[in-house]
């Protein structure tokens, strides 16, 4: 029954997201795919993990599973409901505060579980143009998890529909671009896999950004 | 001919096209199938479909009434604005002129056609949006790029909201001896325009050798504009009787917003192609977004407006 629930609460909030933004994936580097992958993407809005989740196949939906920081939401009783139950987040801790589980931890035991992750690598929303430099999270997720594919996610607009401070949000059309997947490359080192993920990352983004 | 008779042999008249070119369609997929099939014949089959889609959502509104096609064009509208603005630059100082541009001046022009307040309707956006829109991008405190920001707004809002809404306006004409029969001018708008599309499409498709506009539009041709503006204007002439013009009128008047709406589809491309994209959108299926569908007519509906203001309202 409460399982049954958290579904219906979640095909909501896509429908929803869906009919705002009338969100359209490009599998421009690969293929919807079951295996254990980290889409890692750009984030500008609290609805980036929710546009993600929304756009790939109901399939593939259920075994993905936002990574989301612990402080924001389980700060009230609906927000931990929806990271928790509906998307079944991995809530981690950010700023080592409370960290009784090491976070490359948590995510790794998901990824060996089989589930897919969603990751914003920036770390935190970025209110400008473009990308912030990389946490090094991904590095050592990719090292402890060395088959799992890492693939770039562009969301195009979402920052636009809602800005940080609006209240109203405007009815622009989103799309999110899929890359070809990444993985680490023998002897390669924190920064130049890094720099890499990044630009394969920014390579998906329109000119003029 | 009353309107009802009128309507039902235009639609009627549609429909036939339509079945006839649903069966050529079916006709040539059958004939390519054995051959691994063709995308341009994939894509003519799926214009065709939508074509039928269209037809029927448009004869629903005006089966609705006056509201109804109010109502359907401030959709067309909100549809092409959105298609606008997802492809353009903006930065989070413009949201708040966005906010005013879907939320306030869009539904308001398509009220004051609603309330037959013409005066209002025709400086709303040239005059109050011109000049509001500006004021709360530079309350943004945002100074980069800020002439190409503002212009980029009024641009979308003149060209998705304003333009097109005179179509309906057609409805608030009074022209003696035509009244209650305002609806079959949209219809002739319509009508010629996207009939010039099409026409320009099919003789483009079948005679077209010498391009056009290569650097702006690949697919425009010198046979498909000349075949495709014929064809749409002897159609034109040969509506006469749902219009207050003689057939000379009409063909001159379908002439006119031929070249319109060509030039409008001429001008829109070389946006998308300044933005690195082929289609608006992906609304409507093979025809791309609702602006593809609508660029020539929104550049054709307010220079029909006025000729039949001008010379047909006293």
């Amino acid at each position: 029954m409460g399982r049954w629930l958290d579904d219906w609460v979640g095909a909501l909030i896509c429908g929803f997201a869906k009919l705002v933004t009338g969100v359209r994936a490009l599998w421009r580097g690969c293929e919807p795919d079951p295996r254990p992958r980290v889409y890692f993407a750009n984030h500008r809005s609290h609805g980036d993990f929710v546009l993600i989740w929304a756009a790939l196949p109901p399939v593939l939906r259920n075994r993905t599973r936002p990574v989301a920081g612990a402080d924001y939401w389980r700060a009230s009783p609906l927000r931990r409901y929806i990271a928790e139950r509906v998307f079944q987040g991995v809530l981690i801790a950010r700023n080592g505060e409370g960290a009784a589980d090491d976070p490359i931890t948590q995510m790794s035991t998901a990824l060996a579980a089989g589930d897919s992750l969603i990751l914003f690598p920036e770390g935190t929303r970025n209110l400008g143009d473009g990308l912030l430099p990389f946490k090094s999270g991904l590095f050592h997720l990719a090292r402890a998890q060395p088959e799992a594919e890492l693939v770039p996610v562009w969301i195009e607009n979402l920052g636009r529909v809602m800005p940080k401070g609006s209240t109203i949000p405007v009815p622009l059309l989103c799309s999110l671009s899929f890359g070809q997947p990444l993985t680490l490359q023998s002897g390669e080192d924190r920064h130049a896999f890094l720099q890499r993920a990044r630009e394969a990352l920014l390579a998906l983004a329109p000119r003029e950004e | 001919m009353n309107v009802s008779d009128a309507l039902f042999a235009v639609f009627a008249g549609l429909f036939a096209v339509l079945l006839l070119a649903s069966l050529a369609g079916a006709g040539l997929h059958l004939r390519v199938a054995g051959r691994g099939g063709s995308a341009t014949i994939d894509n003519l089959n799926a214009r065709v479909r939508a074509w039928w889609a269209m037809i029927i959502v448009i004869g629903l509104a005006i089966w609705a009434g006056r509201w109804g096609v109010i109502a359907l064009f401030g959709f067309v509208s909100f549809q092409c604005l959105r298609e606008y603005v997802s492809l353009t630059y903006t930065r989070r100082g413009d949201h708040l002129a966005l906010v005013w541009s879907f939320f306030f001046f869009l539904p308001l022009q398509y009220y004051l056609i609603a309330i037959d307040w013409y005066g209002l309707f025709t400086i709303l956006i040239p005059v109050y949006a011109f000049l509001l829109l500006p004021i709360v991008a530079v309350l943004g405190a945002d100074t980069t790029r800020f002439l190409e920001r503002a212009a980029k707004v009024q641009w979308g809002l003149m060209v998705c909201v304003y333009c097109v809404s005179h179509v309906p306006a057609l409805l608030a004409l009074d022209i003696p001896g035509f009244e209650g029969r305002n609806v079959l001018l949209i219809v002739f708008v319509v009508l010629i325009v996207q009939a010039s599309d099409v026409f320009q499409y099919v003789w483009g498709k079948l005679l077209g050798r010498r391009k056009l506009a290569p650097a702006v539009s690949p697919s425009k041709t010198v046979e498909g504009l000349v075949g495709g503006v014929a064809s749409a204007t002897l159609v034109g002439a040969a509506m006469w009787w749902i219009t207050p013009f003689s057939p000379l009128q009409a063909g001159a008047i379908a002439l006119v917003i031929n070249l319109a709406g060509f030039f409008g589809g001429l001008v829109l491309s070389a946006i998308k192609r300044d933005r690195g994209v082929k289609d608006w959108g992906y609304m409507v299926e093979g025809h791309g977004g609702m602006l593809d569908r609508v660029d020539s007519l929104s550049f054709a509906a307010p220079i029909f407006f006025h000729i039949v203001r001008y010379w047909w309202v006293p």
